[in-house]
């Protein structure tokens, strides 16, 4: 086994209600330090941390959004957000956070990490991660 | 097989909590290693030794202790985590001029690089959660 393996976050709560989001982005934030091949995925309810436009201010809480748009300066470059949890919620990848990196093999080149996959697509991404941490 | 064991939720409210230590039983019984539990979220809450619950039932807290004696498991809870919901070490109770502390013998505190390295360690990460 190499030294590097394949860490999947897998988000499934709405950044408000419980602490899950918050914790889970924490564990995202100081992963990246780890050098592994890192990977998010949000699903069920999940898809709402990645609306445009929340605030958990108001709740007394810190507003934590802004970290999601600065993942890709910890190097995250693949968000896959399924499909189906959008449709079922009347979403659309035009309701989502812009998420960008920059890929050094393609001169620097600012791209998005949002990926919009099936739930069949992601079932085969979680098959593939050697670690799967669901929040 | 190598495990690593993730309690995400607290003790009494939820189930999860039960789950995760017949898991890391079961486990044990059958020869598998168990690498590290690592306690985030409300799982924090089961590493405070100031429980009491009524005597017919199980006593969370110490039966992970007990567990952790007889194996020598490594039970890790997260520091920010735990700041947060207030379960103390000495080091911690003294860092933050607190008058008490309440960990569990067999608990430590610690930070999120455990949790990462139990990921990159184990041969399986498995999480108890809502």
């Amino acid at each position: 086994m190499s030294d590097v393996k394949k860490f999947l976050y897998v988000n499934r709560k709405a950044p408000h209600g419980t602490i899950y989001a918050l914790e889970s982005l924490e564990v995202v934030l100081i992963g990246a330090a780890f050098e592994q091949d890192v990977a998010l995925a949000f699903l069920d309810d999940g898809v709402f941390q990645l609306l445009k436009g929340w605030d958990t201010s108001e709740l007394g809480s810190k507003n934590f959004q802004p970290a999601y748009t600065a993942l890709g300066d910890y190097d995250i470059q693949k968000v896959y957000v399924e499909r189906e949890s959008l449709e079922e919620r009347g979403l659309s990848e035009d309701d989502l956070l812009e998420m960008v990196y920059e890929d050094e093999d393609d001169d620097w080149a600012e791209k998005s990490s949002i990926r919009i996959v099936s739930r069949e697509e992601l079932a085969k991404i979680m098959q593939d991660s050697d670690v799967v941490l669901s929040f | 097989m190598k495990l690593g064991i993730v309690v995400l939720e607290g003790p009494y409210q939820h189930e999860a909590a039960d789950t995760a230590y017949n898991f890391a039983v079961a486990a044990l019984e059958k020869g598998h290693e168990v690498f590290r539990v690592f306690f985030y979220h409300d799982g924090v809450n089961n590493a405070t030794r100031l429980m009491v619950p009524p005597q017919d039932d199980r006593h969370i807290q110490q039966r992970w202790s007990e567990l952790a004696e007889k194996h020598n498991l490594d039970l890790v809870v997260c520091v920010a985590a735990a700041q947060r919901r207030g379960i103390l070490d000495e080091d911690e109770q003294g860092r933050h001029g607190k008058d008490a502390n309440n960990i569990a013998p067999g608990f430590r505190i610690s930070g999120l690089g455990q949790l990462i390295e139990a990921g990159i360690q184990c041969d399986r990460l498995v999480f108890f959660g809502d």
